[in-house]
């Protein structure tokens, strides 16, 4: 069994199909959705955490390509510019899924993207502005 | 009792590379098995430092005279507004000034650009005079272009700061970063035992003539910084409490390096300068060697509701409560976070360390120590109309 987090980005057209529940009954994928926004006739995004074994989840997410969904992992849509950052701190004071946090010993920036929920208050909260999500 | 050091022995031994140096966190370390006595004989210097945001910081340049000259009125960098009342082409930019239409690049970006090397767009306006005839420049300098280019921070290095919370129901925005509401997170600015001023809470050894590491580059303490206050209370260490002492400092940015300035910007709040500065301290005598052994667990601050009107007093805790991650406040478990660089702080004490091991820095007696028993005023609104 593995975990990932995924970013999908679904077509206008996908709306009415039920694809999540494919992902389970199909490839029985434990889906949890962390992040939703879903504009009717436009465009969807959704924050998933996928956990299943290793192939069915890569099968899952094949299965969501071929119906025109974007499938990424989470941390290809998280661009950080950590040579950059100075370890201040003040982004782990807003990263309430503990994602960003500070090593208790040499007081580095730690980031474990796969913690993140996207909530994207990093963004604004890092003084030297050093994030950037790409979700929708 | 362990005799007394002069400054003049521990030079010399600095100069023959005999000295003792410890960075306050490794004297602290020191001091679990080895008491003041001991520590005093056996240390000769001790270095402190912080890197956090400064707002009260600053440039002085003199821009240089062009043909024809120009008593500059009006000044702009880069678009940033800076100050205009001073001779025809000396001036100073203000680490937070910025152009309201602007206000993500600040004062603190332009001298960041200046020290990268950067070039930066000069305009500036006069009236034109019989001997400033000229009424318009507008030009791009650099780093090598501008004669004095000298970093000059009225308030640095506070000694001791407050934390802050937020008990309110929305989210604010501060200088000491994103506070969440409902009291779920805590923000604390220094570092701690390794912090300049609570190293020498009585300012013994830091005062008017102290030489310091300044953004890289060697510097000076040239005055107390503003809101300098002396009549805070102290906690059983005696190390005040709250924000109290502060310096003024002074140094030559064509010295410095980008490693130790940077300039940010707080959403909702403007632009701001994290300075990195560190200052060595000698163990002059065993009061002073227990003074640099104080642990953060001795070291304590207030935490501040930053949410509510005249920012009151919640908690009392210690720098090892927060620097654990947690304080308890009014029994409710918050999560703590710092807003400046521990790291980079340490790195500061151990390349100062390191240049006072080469024999390449000379500690220095202050000229004048600092006033006692200074407090601050408020200000009061005399001129207030009533609804």
């Amino acid at each position: 069994m593995i975990k990932r987090r995924y970013i999908l980005n679904f077509p206008p057209e996908s709306g009415d199909k039920p694809l999540s529940y494919h992902l389970v009954r199909d490839y029985d994928i434990r889906i949890n959705i962390l992040k939703a926004e879903v504009y009717p006739g436009k465009r969807g995004s959704l924050l998933l955490e996928l956990q299943g074994k290793k192939e069915n989840i890569e099968k899952g997410i094949k299965y969501l390509t071929n119906h025109n969904v974007v499938c990424d992992p989470l941390e290809k849509r998280i661009h950080f510019q950590e040579e950059r950052c100075i370890d201040c701190g003040n982004c782990t004071a807003v990263c309430f899924a503990g994602a960003l946090t500070m090593n208790r010993e040499t007081w580095k920036l730690e980031f474990d993207k796969n913690k993140c929920v996207v909530c994207e208050l990093c963004i604004p909260a890092c003084p030297l502005h050093l994030f950037e999500i790409d979700f929708s | 009792m362990a005799k007394i050091k002069t400054y003049e022995e521990i030079n010399k031994k600095l100069k023959q590379g005999e000295a003792v140096i410890l960075t306050a966190e490794e004297v602290t370390r020191l001091a679990q098995h080895a008491s003041p006595s001991e520590i005093a004989e056996k240390v000769d210097v001790v270095t402190t430092a912080t890197f956090g945001a400064m707002c009260s910081s600053g440039a002085i340049i003199n821009f240089g005279h062009a043909s024809p000259p120009i008593r500059m009125e009006k000044i702009r960098l880069n678009g940033v507004p800076c100050y205009e009342g001073l001779a025809a082409v000396d001036s100073y930019i203000g680490a937070t000034a910025c152009d309201p239409e602007n206000p993500t690049y600040g004062g603190a970006h332009v001298i960041q650009d200046l020290l990268e090397g950067k070039d930066v767009l000069l305009e500036a306006w006069g009236k034109g005079t019989d001997c400033y005839p000229r009424k318009y420049i507008r030009t791009k300098i650099n780093i090598k272009t501008i004669n004095e280019f000298t970093l000059f921070n009225p308030r640095n290095a506070y000694q001791n700061y407050d934390v802050a919370v937020n008990t309110t129901k929305r989210m604010i925005h501060t200088y000491m970063g994103t506070l969440l509401p409902n009291l779920r997170n805590a923000t604390y600015s220094t570092s701690g035992e390794l912090s300049p001023l609570i190293n020498d809470p009585e300012l013994r050894t830091i005062g008017i003539g102290t030489r310091i590491f300044l953004g890289g580059a060697q510097g000076f303490v040239i005055w107390n910084g503003t809101q300098f206050n002396t009549s805070l209370p102290k906690n059983e260490s005696g190390i005040p409490v709250t924000s109290a002492a502060t310096i003024a400092v002074i140094g030559n940015l064509k010295e410095m390096s980008p490693e130790y300035l940077q300039a940010v910007y707080y959403e909702k709040y403007g632009v701001s300068m994290f300075i990195g500065i560190g200052i060595p301290i000698p163990v002059l005598d065993e009061d002073m060697a227990q003074r640099v052994s104080i642990a953060n667990s001795r070291i304590e601050t207030s935490v501040l509701d930053y949410g509510t009107e005249g920012t009151p007093v919640l908690a009392q805790v210690s720098y090892e409560q927060l620097q654990s991650g947690f304080i308890k406040v009014q029994g409710t478990k918050i999560r703590t976070a710092p807003v400046s660089s521990l790291a980079k702080a340490r790195k500061i004490a151990q390349e100062l360390k390191e240049w006072l091991q080469k024999g390449a820095f000379e500690i220095s007696r202050p000229v004048q120590l600092f006033p006692k028993n200074t407090s601050l005023n408020d200000l009061k609104e005399t001129e207030a109309v009533d609804d």
